[in-house]
């Protein structure tokens, strides 16, 4: 693991009214790991997580890309800089096919005067899908089949190919299976497993404390929109996570 | 991790699971593909073999043939302007008045360029240079009608049917205030004489206009990014805001785009009946969704083709034409239509149930 974190949150504060979502919170990533996020209701993640993706903005304190200090004021800002984010609502179109999901909003065109004229060259787009589907083993009868035809793993599958497509550094992924079945499940583990060795780092949020020993590099544990605990995947015991999110005993022992 | 393991090494279990779930879907697939489109085609070609089959000497004289495609040609252009905005999970009830305004405005401007009646009908001598600013004023403020009616939708987020309906009663009520309700009768005689009753190749002019109109876009719809856009705003518009789509202006251009169609219409309109018709197009709005619907478009967005509308225009046409010929009183028309519109959306419904359960 390098020194210097992928992207890196520092004293970061958000309110809303009397609430104190995020209360200077401090969290940070590595390249080519996947970091389990987890949190009691409450805890501060999905703000946290909505500020690091440009839905949202933090009142104070200062988010850092490989060093440098940015600001990520729109979820495009943050797509520029090579982050993306995976929703639980999934946030594809149902009826186009898994390659035109794939490239919505940056789809690829003819050459020449066509291109110009905006016609799209589907053919490039379903090679390309179906190399980028290949590479993430991910299993799809055609590229061209629409989304509303896939199971609920293989929507999430399609999505997260999406995200590894376009972001090059960071995905954020919100309960990826939290709606899936027990293979569909083993699946979409597996999937991860290819996007982070593909060098990208996963941000994983999970209630599920087997599947985050189970996958997670490394835990990020936080409590009342603070960071109380970082624990490596060695040391992670289901008892010491949920220890952890919900009891004040365990601040002392593990953070440092 | 033994069980990830098995998927990853593809265990017999999981490649007789993907081959089952293939073959599953793809037969259903198939009968998707036939009740999604497929069956209201048949529908038209069974109309066409009765009618043709009972009276084949009337129903299938070229006369009789290319009157009906001329009937179909202004509903056709105004359709597919529908296609889009219904395609893109909004709805245009605005269409035939925009139709009068634009006629109206048309027709005035090319009466204040060419000055007083000089023909024998009441028709004017301008020349094409007249013809062709009325056009582009038809063209003109249809387009401002539809960016309003986009604005309206997509920026200040008023329902597409709430706007489209109260743009409907303003541009009718505009087009009655800039005449004093009296049609614009005065226009030039080459439009009604070289477009309206004109051919090419022996094609009325009028199916030529309509039949590029639809041709070209077809092309736009399923073969550009413009088109791929407008899918994707109808299937998940979320989604495609989420990807970069800037959807405000999507919307917008999706609006005029069929108001611009229905400028386009309102020209064919003068040139068919060398005279505005004010109060001639009460039903377009309806006649369009009725025919969008039939073409395996549907309501809820996503999914759509402009081929389909092209069929869907034709079948309350032939049905009329069919029903004058046979001798049934042709009221009986707007009952059968009215049945195969409600048989339509049930079709596109059960479509769905049987694709969400897949």
């Amino acid at each position: 693991m390098s020194a210097v974190p992928l992207l890196e949150v520092q004293n970061v504060r958000r309110r809303f009214g009397h609430v104190q979502a995020l209360d200077g919170v401090n969290f940070a990533v590595y390249p080519g790991e996947i970091c389990a996020l987890i949190g009691d209701n409450g805890a501060g993640k999905s703000t946290l997580i909505k500020i690091l993706s440009g839905a949202d903005r933090p009142d104070e304190g200062r988010i850092l890309l490989e060093g440098r200090e940015v600001s990520l004021d729109s979820p495009l800002s943050a797509q520029e800089l090579g982050i993306a984010t995976v929703y639980q609502d999934l946030a594809l179109a149902p009826d186009l096919a898994a390659s035109d999901n794939l490239f919505l909003g940056r789809e690829i065109t003819q050459s020449g005067v066509l291109g110009r004229l905006g016609f799209l060259n589907r053919r490039e787009m379903r090679r390309r899908a179906a190399q980028q589907f290949a590479r993430l083993g991910v299993n799809l009868r055609s590229p061209s089949v629409p989304v509303s035809a896939l199971s609920g793993g293989q929507r999430q599958s399609v999505a997260i190919a999406r995200a590894a497509l376009w972001a090059d550094k960071v995905i954020f992924m919100d309960e990826p299976t939290a709606a899936l079945g027990v293979m569909q499940t083993g699946r979409v583990l597996d999937l991860i497993r290819h996007v982070r060795d593909q060098g990208i780092a996963v941000v994983l949020i999970s209630h599920n404390m087997s599947q985050v020993i189970e996958i997670a590099d490394r835990v990020e544990v936080l409590r009342l929109g603070r960071r109380v605990a970082r624990i490596d995947r060695a040391s992670a015991t289901i008892e010491g996570l949920v220890a952890a999110m919900t009891s004040e005993s365990a601040l002392g022992e593990s953070i440092k | 991790m033994n069980w990830i393991k098995s998927f990853t090494g593809r265990s017999h279990e999981e490649l007789r699971e993907a081959l089952d779930s293939d073959h599953a879907r793809t037969s259903q697939e198939r009968f998707n593909r036939f009740i999604g489109g497929g069956w209201i085609f048949i529908l038209l070609l069974a109309l066409v073999a009765v009618f043709w089959v009972s009276r084949p000497e009337q129903f299938g004289s070229a006369y009789n043939l290319t009157m009906l495609a001329v009937n179909a040609a202004i509903l056709l252009v105004l359709s597919v302007g529908q296609t889009f905005v219904i395609i893109s999970a909004g709805i245009d009830l605005s269409l035939g008045a925009v139709l009068v305004f634009s006629s109206v405005v048309s027709a005035q401007t090319m009466l204040w360029l060419s000055g007083e009646p000089a023909g024998t009908f009441g028709t004017t001598a301008g020349g094409w240079g007249v013809v062709a600013a009325g056009l582009a004023a038809g063209l003109v403020s249809g387009a401002a009608w539809g960016m309003l009616n986009g604005l309206l939708i997509a920026v200040a987020r008023i329902p597409a049917l709430i706007v489209t309906l109260g743009s409907l009663g303003m541009a009718l009520g505009m087009a009655q205030i800039l005449t004093g309700g009296v049609d614009v009768r005065a226009v030039p005689d080459r439009l009604v004489t070289e477009v309206g009753t004109g051919t090419l190749f022996g094609m009325p002019i009028l199916v030529v206009i309509a039949g590029s109109v639809a041709i070209i876009a077809a092309i736009v719809l399923h073969l550009t990014r413009f088109g791929l856009h407008v899918f994707a705003v109808g299937s998940n518009a979320e989604a495609a805001r989420r990807s970069g789509i800037r959807l405000t202006l999507r919307v917008i251009s999706i609006y005029a785009l069929s108001g611009m169609l229905a400028g386009l219409a309102a020209t064919m309109s003068i040139a068919r009946f060398s005279t505005t018709t004010i109060n001639g197009h009460a039903m377009d709005n309806l006649s369009t969704i009725s025919a969008v619907v039939l073409g395996g478009t549907s309501l809820f967005g996503g999914v759509g083709s402009i081929v389909g509308t092209v069929i869907g225009v034709f079948i309350p046409i032939v049905l009329l034409n069919g029903f004058v010929i046979l001798g049934i009183p042709p009221f009986w028309q707007t009952v059968a239509m009215g049945a195969v519109l409600i048989l339509a959306v049930w079709v596109d419904q059960l479509k769905r149930r049987t694709r969400q359960g897949s």
